[in-house]
């Protein structure tokens, strides 16, 4: 087993909004009195049910209320004992998955404000991510305008499956005020349930959806790079986060492959796929979809031809791993090092 | 792809110091617009010439994503008589068949009776393109196997379909496309696989198809290599369903082929089916071993078009995570991205491994003696 070293950066912890109420503080009179009077209910996401055994760690499950809700936990769980110098929240909450932009806009800027104060003020380990209304890009980009004033935020945060494909070039504003202030765009697992959750159609089940993010990743990661967002957004850096990481290597073969073949389609891509994921395209550690034995990893690592690729993560409280096993088997020392602190800091501009 | 094709080809000429080789995607086409009609009732030809085809997509004629090529196709594969790529036996024989000494040539008809709204047309140009196939194709040249084709979307009547065909050795497999009304495991398009269990015939499952679904699970992208490339993730999507669903579970002796969308997702696909079942089996009880093993058994992949790694021999890891002995030979012939069978295997593979990836395995699996 790969030892972990202290001072790490988690790259994906999940801090848990423990009812749509809990953001009353945070909405304006107007938004406050709609909420109530047309009682809302509590925005869960079908991609992480409350009781699944996914969605949060046997031993990371709090008695009571949702996993993720409680700072002291994450503080026991993850930030004393995985003794990282930062962890970025990523929340995942609902806020997506309503049609209308105006109410999707407000539930974003009181989630935004709510972590400010629930949690970035309460320990000075954790950084943000801004979550923004993707259904208009001129409210997104407002957002993390407003947010970005403060430099604890250091990410901008989408879904994996949303309303278009993320390359599309309406969506670019976002990616130039990114660029611009030094903040990485992260794209998170889940889906804003406003396409079936495959490219062929309604799964049946939880674990069908689950599966089914590698895949939305794939789509995704090929849209960016071929609508050519890192063509007019060179310095941007794009984190996939609880993507899968060991589909990489042969999707970027198949990529490079097709690339080769018909880039007279798409001539602005004038840099390899796979230069252009080495340059603006990471991927958090967890999951890591592979066998434990050290031989298949070393030869998964040896596939992606680069140590930066990779950032460390938890995804805290989710259960992807057990006790302190978030390293994979045979990793070196060296990768430690860059997977746990070097890589992040060279992937967000504003961790300091 | 066919600019290599090109400073390699040699001579036209049967070239019989070859090593024999199976083409497990080769994809014949009609000469003409109207060479289905002699197998189609009146009522359908009147049909086709007022209202068309009606597709789960927009476009009366051509795809929604132009191709790189016309047809998607060989600009040097045009036979010399007229007529698209792919649309004579002869020039097949002459450019395909002869000179590279293809011992088994797998026929997967495309632009054909699926992905039509309207299911009883949808039966009607299945049952023809079968028809056609025999016509024109394996009676012809007995190196050419067919495969069946059916109107996925109403499976009682392609399962009657397979009924028909079976046992009729003109045909080695039922064909379905990846993209359909919904995931192919689930329940609508059992007696599909129950009849294909029944004859002994594996079902391919073909890359393309429009089902009424964006290609992405974020809605439609904007470019061709978009679905192109997005082809493995369709494939994978509809494995994890055949599995997830219980559909290996169900049909132990079903035998599922995954043609031209790649097979360098696979380990990784299955090694994540695996830990997510792990933490997930009570939601899917009747899925009762680890799903690699499950797709170990019963799934196997054609090569074209084969991942290209910057360092080729990476590529064996891949296989060899696979096995060997799952892999089946492919060109995707008339289309642009052939992969010319002197060029996809680098030196290092073992004679065992290299007989198997071009010839046995695909004899094996489709019974070919």
């Amino acid at each position: 087993m790969a030892s972990l070293i202290a001072g790490g950066v988690d790259c994906d912890v999940h801090p848990a909004v423990p009812h749509l109420t809990s953001l009353l503080p945070y909405l304006s009179d107007y938004w406050r009195d709609q909420v109530t009077t047309r009682g809302m209910v509590d925005l869960v996401s079908q991609s992480y049910p409350q009781n699944s055994p996914i969605t949060a760690r046997p031993d990371w499950r709090p008695a009571s209320g949702k996993p993720g809700e409680s700072l002291e936990d994450m503080q026991r769980h993850v930030l004393d004992p995985f003794q990282v110098s930062r962890a970025i929240c990523n929340p995942i909450y609902g806020v997506q998955m309503v049609f209308s932009e105006d109410l999707q806009a407000a539930f974003c800027r009181a989630l935004n404000d709510w972590l400010a104060k629930e949690w970035l003020d309460r320990d000075p380990r954790l950084r943000g991510s801004i979550v923004i209304p993707t259904q208009s890009v001129e409210k997104s980009v407002a957002e993390i305008e407003r947010c970005a004033a403060d430099r604890r935020f250091v990410q901008v945060l989408m879904l994996v499956m949303g309303d278009t494909p993320l390359g599309k070039r309406t969506l670019w504003p976002i990616y130039e005020a990114a660029e611009r202030l030094e903040l990485a765009v992260g794209i998170h697992a889940g889906s804003a349930y406003h396409n079936p959750p495959t490219a062929v159609g309604w799964g049946s089940y939880h674990i069908e959806d689950y599966v089914g993010q590698a895949q939305a990743f794939q789509t995704q990661l090929t849209s960016l790079i071929i609508e050519g967002v890192f063509v007019r957004h060179p310095r941007l850096k794009t984190v996939l986060l609880e993507s899968g990481v060991s589909w990489i290597s042969p999707y970027l073969w198949r990529l490079h492959k097709f690339w080769r073949g018909v880039r007279m389609e798409t001539p602005w891509v004038d840099r390899a796929p796979l230069e252009i994921v080495r340059s603006n395209i990471r991927f958090s550690l967890q999951p890591f979809d592979a066998p434990p034995d050290e031989a298949t990893l070393i030869r998964l690592f040896d596939h992606m031809q680069s140590d930066e690729l990779v950032l460390f993560s938890t995804d805290y409280p989710h259960w992807q791993f057990d006790g302190q096993d978030a390293l994979p088997e045979g990793l070196t020392a060296d990768l430690v090092r860059k997977i746990m602190i070097d890589n992040p800091h060279a992937t967000y501009p504003r961790l300091t | 792809m066919n600019i290599q094709f090109r400073e390699s080809q040699e001579a036209a000429s049967p070239l019989t110091t070859k090593t024999a080789i199976a083409d497990c995607d080769i994809h014949p086409a009609r000469a003409t617009r109207t060479e289905l009609y002699p197998y189609l009732a009146k009522r359908w030809q009147h049909h086709l010439e007022v209202y068309g085809v009606h597709a789960y997509q927009g476009m009366m004629e051509g795809p929604p994503y132009p191709k790189a090529q016309p047809n998607a196709s060989r600009r040097d594969a045009y036979p010399p008589e007229g007529g698209p790529q792919g649309s004579s036996l002869s020039f097949m024989q002459q450019q395909l068949l002869d000179p590279n000494n293809v011992q088994l040539g797998v026929l997967n008809p495309l632009n054909t009776g699926q992905g039509i709204r309207n299911h009883e047309l949808s039966a009607a140009l299945c049952s023809a393109v079968n028809d056609w196939q025999i016509d024109k194709w394996t009676s012809k040249d007995k190196r050419l196997k067919a495969s069946i084709v059916v109107g996925n979307e109403d499976a009682l009547a392609a399962a009657a379909e397979i009924r028909e065909r079976a046992g009729d050795k003109n045909f080695v497999q039922v064909l379905l496309l990846s993209r359909n009304v919904e995931p192919l495991g689930q329940r609508r398009y059992w007696p599909i696989y129950q009849a294909a269990e029944e004859a002994g015939l594996p079902v391919g499952v073909h890359a393309f198809g429009f089902g009424g679904n964006p290609i992405t699970p974020s809605g439609w992208p904007s470019y061709y290599i978009e679905e192109m490339v997005g082809h493995s993730q369709c494939q994978q999507s509809a494995l994890a369903s055949l599995v997830l669903e219980g559909v290996f579970e169900r049909f132990p002796k079903l035998k599922m082929v995954m043609i031209e969308a790649g097979f360098g997702w696979a380990p990784s696909l299955a090694w994540r089916l695996d830990k997510v079942w792990q933490r997930l089996r009570s939601e899917v009880p009747h899925v009762k071993r680890p799903p690699s093993e499950y797709i170990r058994e019963q799934v196997w992949w054609t090569t074209q078009p084969m991942e290209d790694p910057e360092r080729r021999e990476d590529l064996f890891d891949v296989i060899k995570w696979i096995g060997w002995d799952r892999l089946l030979f492919a060109t995707d012939y008339p289309h642009w991205d052939y992969d010319e069978p002197s060029r996809v295997l680098p030196a290092g593979v073992s004679e065992a491994n290299r007989e198997a990836f071009y010839l046995g395995n695909a004899k094996k699996l489709y019974g070919i003696g």
